[in-house]
């Protein structure tokens, strides 16, 4: 657990391949070693900093500006809950208290058993669901108290495995774009045609 | 009524330049080019903006908003940033509106809510442009009442530089100097928002070579250098203009003093050299001027001890000596790390003598010669056209020159073709870059002259030759030919010698340069077998500085009589006869040359150390005891004599080469002497080749009696190619034997994917185990052996 494993580096060669310039892909490496373990690792940051030609620095500097990339150990369930507006009126707060004494622990921290962590968050653009939040950024509505145990329950007995996976995978399904789709190393000024896979489609 | 024809004229008026502008800042009418910043052009007209960010010698960012200004638009007056707009045709500028007024005092609010204002406990505090402009610009109050933002205070960010977060406003000034200027963006702005804040990548210091300068253009105290934190407040410093002679860039400096101690060195903008930045090792080795270690009194060897003598019985000493010894039996070396003045009473001393055996260098750059080819200034080598590298890793011993060779390929006006044993500072930013082993180096030359590409771009503009002596351990004929090689393929080239000590090129210049190929080597030899009566050292260090240290302390050993004028007891001076202490950096008056010819003036500060004087002025003493009057007793006499002997000073004679550009000396080519180029043995597969550089901290003594920076060179080491490693069979920092039929060393290994396989890499003059012992004067490359040992 550290730099990127041998099957990450191949994918990371094949993202970077994917842009002109190879600190373009700066961000999805970043997402491809949170992936890999949970969270961003220092290694990973110098490792990524090796792959697209940048210090370690620059990549702590960009990911560190991303609230979803956590630099320390996080359950395997990221839970936000949310506290803005719309969630507080309709009982936000009560259902932070819930979770707290369901869980054992205070926001921002994460349990024993590295299952939950637990986090306040701004507002998840679903004021009309309220209260809401998310898991490893899947979203539940109108959540209840009850509603939020029986989550709990299920993420524990692994119910719901298949929907959603542990925190740092985006996708279940990653998507592969064949390489002769990509740009490749070119100038972003030398690119006169739209990408390949608007099929002759003017860019914009 | 007269009639005027004006017909004639308008048919001779020239076009009017496309790129002209006229624009008006509070109603003066200013000339601008286009792609100016308005804030540039109000600097020249001395219309003052406030401004924190911004900095002329790098990239606009627009950060801090301090310098809005308002702009006439069509709907009306409207306020821009001045640092990030261009002047444009008619544009009518005002910097002193009410609501320029108030925005710039929001502005002075805004950046003051969290700033603490710990200004009396403050090291910038006095010198502050956030306190200076929060007096001129500000509204005196803030309405800001809450509790401002806490961090941990000060903490180290390198060995040389600490951060105080609460302080900084996020200019990023440093941060662009680290990405831009240095090239080593090793702190970066981290999170976001209200909790931004610059920082290293954990465990990861900011351990640039130019890290001094973030502290010097931080425009407020959230960066500071341990070596002046808390040592003086800037009302109490004095100062004088100066140029930097740690390396021969030449760098235009401030020395800061205060109680007659020197404090700070400050980098100072010269446009045609250094353009305000200096590197930290020239920038914080006032300490060592400092030392507690300096001489102050003349030592007489008595028996295997020193003892404190007086001046005039040292003095009386040394005459007695050259007096009995005939002229050809004494030699000097040495006479690069003083001024032109220093070197040239030297010389003239040895004129007035008969003294022939004189060398300013150690064996450890290259031949005159270099100084016969049509010659190039940094100026023009960044211009534009083909820079050809044949010198050391320049950020490790020139790194301002680095500094301004790396703008030049970033900025894609130079393409650089770097030929070197492995890679360095600038192989990143070079358009091609070839290893040649040792001794490969002229003809990997010749077959790169070859390629079709390569004539194609060194025949598309101006071709500039950087050479210097690139590798210790390769006799510099090679470097010489490979000059030659180029020289003679595109004849308009030039060539932009880089020597390294701070004065090599004035002092070659002023007379110390090896007659009829008697250079220090042969000096050495001489002194070995016993030809030399009296070998005078100035400031010269040659157990030290020879690559071959055998020869060097052959020769050091063999001459009946050393005498060292020094500033420490260095391992030469501690085996002299008779040793002087000299004024050092900052303690002296003088001019120095830089590697472009360049001459600019150096300043005393301070009182010299002890009983201490200038090196001319020995040599004027020792020559009149001699019974040779060389008519001087002021430095001004001695500039005077020096403008009208050596060819070409007499432009220093003006007040011009005191002033901050100084004037580039053009000295009359020597002849060139024919090159011999000695051909490498060819090696067996189980040896290694060994390229030896200089590293920019090392056990030169200006840096080891600096406690900043005496802890910061890496120590003796070899490093070769992992698979190489593999084979020797020896684990990465675990002790290998190199040895060849000279001599073995036990040494630190470890690997490098960037040196070439058969390739061993050790840096010179480090602490540590010494790899000279295995250097041979006569032996054009050094092939080792190297076996693990366990």
């Amino acid at each position: 657990m550290a730099r990127l494993n041998e099957d990450n580096v191949r994918l990371a060669r094949e993202i970077i391949g994917r842009y002109p310039k190879p600190r373009s892909a700066t961000i999805p490496l970043l997402h491809l070693a949170q992936e890999q373990d949970g969270y961003v690792t220092n290694e990973a940051m110098a490792h990524i900093g090796e792959l697209v030609g940048a210090t370690s620095a620059e990549v702590y500097g960009t990911a560190s500006f991303y609230e979803m990339f956590k630099f320390e150990p996080v359950g395997k369930y990221l839970i936000n809950i949310c506290g803005t507006m719309s969630c507080a009126l309709m009982g936000a707060e009560e259902l932070m208290h819930h979770a707290e004494e369901r869980l054992g622990i205070h926001m921002g921290g994460t349990t024993p058993d590295g299952m939950f962590t637990l986090e306040r968050a701004e507002c998840q653009a679903a004021c009309t669901e309220a209260p809401c939040l998310q898991v490893n950024y899947r979203y539940r509505f109108r959540v209840t108290p009850q509603n939020f145990d029986d989550l709990v329950n299920q993420l524990s007995s692994g119910q719901l495995t298949e929907e959603i996976p542990q925190h740092g995978t985006l996708t279940v399904t990653r998507q592969h774009i064949p390489a002769d789709r990509g740009v490749g190393a070119v100038d972003p000024e030398l690119v006169t045609e739209g990408p390949a896979w608007l099929d002759g489609k003017a860019a914009l | 009524m007269t009639t005027i024809d004006n017909s004639a004229d308008v048919a001779e008026m020239p076009e009017p330049d496309p790129n002209a502008v006229s624009i008006t800042i509070n109603g003066k009418t200013v000339a601008a080019r286009k792609g100016e910043l308005i804030i540039a052009a109000a600097d020249r007209v001395d219309e003052y903006i406030p401004r924190f960010c911004y900095h002329p010698r790098m990239s606009s960012v627009g950060m801090c908003r301090q310098c809005l200004v308002e702009v006439e638009g069509p709907r009306g007056p409207m306020m821009v940033v001045s640092c990030m707009t261009p002047v444009a045709d008619g544009q009518v500028v005002r910097t002193d509106t009410p609501q320029v007024k108030r925005a710039h005092e929001g502005i002075i609010e805004l950046l003051l809510a969290n700033h603490p204002l710990d200004c009396p406990v403050c090291d910038k505090g006095g010198e502050c442009p956030l306190q200076d402009q929060a007096f001129s610009h500000g509204a005196g109050e803030s309405r800001f009442v809450e509790e401002k933002r806490h961090y941990e205070k000060p903490i180290p960010i390198s060995d040389l530089v600490f951060l105080d977060r609460e302080r900084c406003i996020l200019c990023d000034r440093c941060t662009r100097f680290a990405d831009e200027v240095a090239g080593d963006p090793l702190i970066s702005f981290t999170q976001r928002g209200n909790n931004t804040q610059v920082m290293t990548f954990p465990d990861e210091p900011f351990a640039s070579y130019f890290s001094g300068n973030t502290v010097q253009i931080c425009p407020v105290g959230a960066l500071t250098a341990q070596p002046y934190r808390f040592k003086a407040r800037p009302w109490d410093l004095e100062q004088r203009e100066s140029t930097c002679t740690t390396c021969s860039v030449g760098c235009r400096t401030v020395v800061q003093s205060s109680r007659d101690e020197l404090l700070r060195y400050q980098g100072v903008d010269s446009d045609p050299v250094n353009w305000g930045w200096l590197c930290d090792r020239g920038r914080f080795n006032f300490q060592s001027v400092n030392s507690e270690d300096r001489l102050e009194h003349p030592l007489v060897k008595s028996g295997d001890s020193f003892a404190q003598t007086s001046w005039s019985e040292a003095m009386e000493s040394i005459a007695r000596t050259l007096r009995h010894a005939s002229p050809g039996s004494v030699a000097i070396l040495g006479g690069a790390r003083g001024t032109n003045e220093d070197a040239f009473m030297w010389a003239q001393l040895a004129d007035a003598v008969g003294i022939t055996m004189r060398d300013a260098q150690l064996d450890d750059g290259l031949p005159t010669d270099i100084f016969s080819y049509p010659q190039a200034t940094i100026d023009s080598a960044c211009a534009g056209g083909t820079i050809i590298l044949l010198a050391p890793d320049l950020k490790e011993e020139l790194p301002v020159l680095h500094i301004r060779l790396r703008d030049a390929a970033e900025k894609k006006r130079i393409r650089i073709i770097e030929v070197s044993a492995t890679e360095s500072g600038l192989t990143k930013n070079a358009w091609r870059s070839v290893r040649a082993e040792s001794g490969t180096t002229s003809a990997v030359v010749q077959s790169l002259l070859a390629d079709a590409q390569v004539a194609a771009q060194l025949s598309s503009g101006p071709v500039v030759v950087v050479a210097g002596r690139g590798n210790l351990a390769e006799s510099a004929s090679h470097t010489m030919s490979a000059v030659d090689a180029v020289v003679s393929a595109v004849p308009s080239a030039t060539v932009l010698p880089v020597l390294r000590r701070g004065n090599v090129r004035g002092a070659l210049s002023v007379g110390l340069a090896p007659r009829s190929g008697a250079d220090a080597a042969a000096i050495l030899e001489a002194s070995a077998n016993g030809r030399v009566e009296c070998l005078i050292l100035l400031g010269a260090d040659p157990l030290s500085d020879v690559p071959d240290a055998d020869l060097a302390r052959r020769g050091i050993a063999g001459a009946k009589c050393v005498v060292a004028l020094d500033t420490f007891l260095t391992p030469s001076a501690a085996h002299a006869d008779i040793v002087l202490p000299v004024a050092a950096y900052g303690e002296k008056d003088g001019t120095t040359m830089n590697l472009e010819g360049r001459v600019t003036n150096v300043v005393q500060k301070i009182t010299a150390r002890g009983t201490s004087r200038a090196d001319w002025m020995i040599a004027a003493e020792l020559a009149d005891s001699l019974g040779h009057d060389l008519a001087v007793t002021t430095l001004a006499d001695v500039q005077k004599k020096m403008a009208s002997t050596v060819p070409g000073f007499g432009a220093t004679t003006t007040s011009v080469a005191i002033k901050r550009d100084g004037v580039v000396v053009s000295v009359s080519s020597p002849v060139r002497t024919p090159l011999s180029v000695a051909s490498a043995a060819p090696r067996n597969s189980y040896e290694f080749r060994v390229a030896m550089g200089r590293k920019l901290y090392d056990k030169a003594v200006g840096t080891a009696t600096s406690p900043a920076l005496s802890n910061l060179a890496s120590g003796a080491r070899v490093t070769i190619h992992p698979l190489d490693l593999e084979r020797v069979g020896a684990a990465v920092g675990s002790n290998v034997r190199v040895s060849n039929a000279h001599s073995s060393v036990v040494l630190p290994v470890f690997s490098s994917e960037s040196v070439p396989r058969g390739t061993a890499i050790v840096p010179f003059n480090q602490p540590g185990a010494d790899i000279r012992e295995l250097v041979r004067h006569g032996e054009s490359v050094i092939d080792v052996r190297i076996e693990s040992v366990s």
